[in-house]
């Protein structure tokens, strides 16, 4: 009996629509968030996260739409994010039929977002997010999406946000995203020793490998990834296979 | 048959609503007492912390009409934090009052663990159950949260390990209760639902 390491992939979408950039740059279609959901549902996905990109105010109903047009879909755990910025935007995403909030820029300029979420739908419905980039300073956290530092110091970022009641942690390097050039294990394991929360490793999946060592040496408790899954390369029923016989507690689909 | 979900503000009615409907079965939210007293079967979900699922039900003027259904045999289950609230008192709210229908307390993960415990997980089987009927044993169930109750009890129908062997099904006469979530786990989720409607039946 153990904990399945899980496998999740991401929807980034905007406007309505299922989209993916390189370094978070570059943005290309990659189709619609409903049809896509139903799929990873069917096909083995351990839970489910869509990223609003824009994070706009005014696209807000187009957003809530589409974590309602997703949910009814799924069977398996939901987070949705992006643009949450008061009690009220989460608990809007929460009504929509998510199960939990990722934060994230909103998080960085007021911390005791966290605290307030927390408190109310509890820790096990706040996730943190963070986009982190090296520096000549080491792990930086960045904020609005990827294009500006926040100054503050990735373990240290994490270390706060779970005292403030953050449940897990999702991680994604900006190194590393839409690269195909794998998890950067190094900053994964290095941030998953500081928190006693799980982490979702997140930016540069391309290879069943890459899974393996973010398990392993990277220490995650989940990987996610987008391109790779939505473009069909990897059916997420073969990742599992490949991660079992290689003796990762997965959660085999029948 | 229909299902009455409790309303208490903080739970998340949308998805387990989707997943009893995808199943056949009528539901209808409920926020009364009366409404609670003339249920057939009860369905308590949970996300949340426990003292706003105490107080929740408090300004609804729901806690006495909810004991009152089910000391008088309502079925129910609970579900996450709806497992936790048929306990007396639990680590999370010091101080409040759970239903008190099993007269134990609900504790904090062990620390050596990670908590919340998130993901998917194992259940180890302690006695024949009326809602893991034909699941396999090797299943595996979504589980989000930081408290739970020891399975020490023989009202335990199975646990799950994670820091300690906590209580992971309950079922006691009237009183059916899971800490996992049915309505997020997959296809056997759906099927301890199913188990729960034809019992309730």
């Amino acid at each position: 009996m153990t904990l399945a390491r899980r496998i999740i992939p991401c929807l980034d979408v905007d406007a309505g629509r299922v989209v993916k950039g390189v370094a978070f740059a570059g943005l290309r279609d990659m189709g619609d968030p409903e049809e896509l959901a139903a799929r990873y549902n069917d096909g083995g996905a351990d839970e489910l996260i869509l990223l609003d990109i824009t994070a706009s105010r005014d696209c807000r109903a187009t957003f809530l739409e589409t974590v309602q047009r997703v949910a009814r879909q799924l069977n398996i755990p939901f987070t949705a994010g992006g643009g949450i910025r008061r009690l009220e935007d989460g608990h809007a995403v929460l009504r929509a039929g998510a199960d939990k909030i990722a934060v994230n820029t909103a998080a960085v300029e007021r911390p005791e977002l966290i605290s307030e979420l927390a408190a109310r739908f509890g820790s096990q419905a706040v996730v943190l997010s963070m986009d982190v980039k090296k520096t000549a300073a080491g792990w930086d956290v960045f904020i609005r999406g990827g294009a500006e530092s926040s100054g503050r110091n990735a373990a240290a970022w994490a270390r706060e946000g779970v005292a403030r009641g953050a449940g897990e942690i999702l991680l994604t390097s900006i190194d590393r995203d839409g690269t195909c050039s794998g998890f950067d294990c190094g900053l994964t394991a290095a941030i998953a020793a500081q928190v006693s929360v799980p982490v979702i490793a997140s930016g540069g999946a391309k290879t069943f490998d890459d899974f393996l060592a973010v398990f392993g040496e990277g220490q995650a408790d989940a990987a996610l990834a987008a391109s790779i899954f939505h473009t069909a390369e990897h059916s997420i029923g073969a990742l599992k296979k490949y991660l079992a016989g290689r003796g990762v507690p997965v959660r085999l689909s029948r | 048959m229909k299902l009455s979900i409790i309303d208490y503000g903080a739970g998340n009615l949308p998805s387990v609503e989707r997943a009893l409907r995808k199943l056949g079965a009528e539901t209808e939210c409920v926020a009364r007492p009366e409404q609670i007293a003339a249920a057939r079967a009860l369905i308590l979900p949970g996300v949340g912390h426990f003292s706003a699922f105490v107080a929740g039900l408090r300004e609804r003027n729901l806690t006495v009409a909810l004991r009152q259904a089910l000391t008088s045999g309502a079925p129910i289950l609970g579900i996450c934090l709806g497992l936790q609230a048929m306990f007396a008192s639990s680590a999370e709210a010091p101080g409040e009052q759970g239903l008190d229908l099993i007269h134990e307390n609900v504790q904090a993960l062990s620390s050596n663990v990670k908590s919340p415990h998130i993901g998917w997980n194992q259940l180890r089987r302690l006695r024949n159950s009326i809602l893991l009927r034909d699941i396999p044993e090797d299943a595996y169930f979504y589980f989000a949260h930081s408290y739970a109750a020891a399975a020490s009890e023989p009202h335990i129908a199975a646990a799950c390990d994670h820091g300690f062997p906590f209580a992971a099904v309950l079922e006691q006469d009237n009183l059916m209760a899971v800490q996992f979530h049915p309505e997020k786990s997959g296809e056997a989720g759906a099927c301890v639902l199913r188990n729960f409607l034809e019992w309730a039946q």
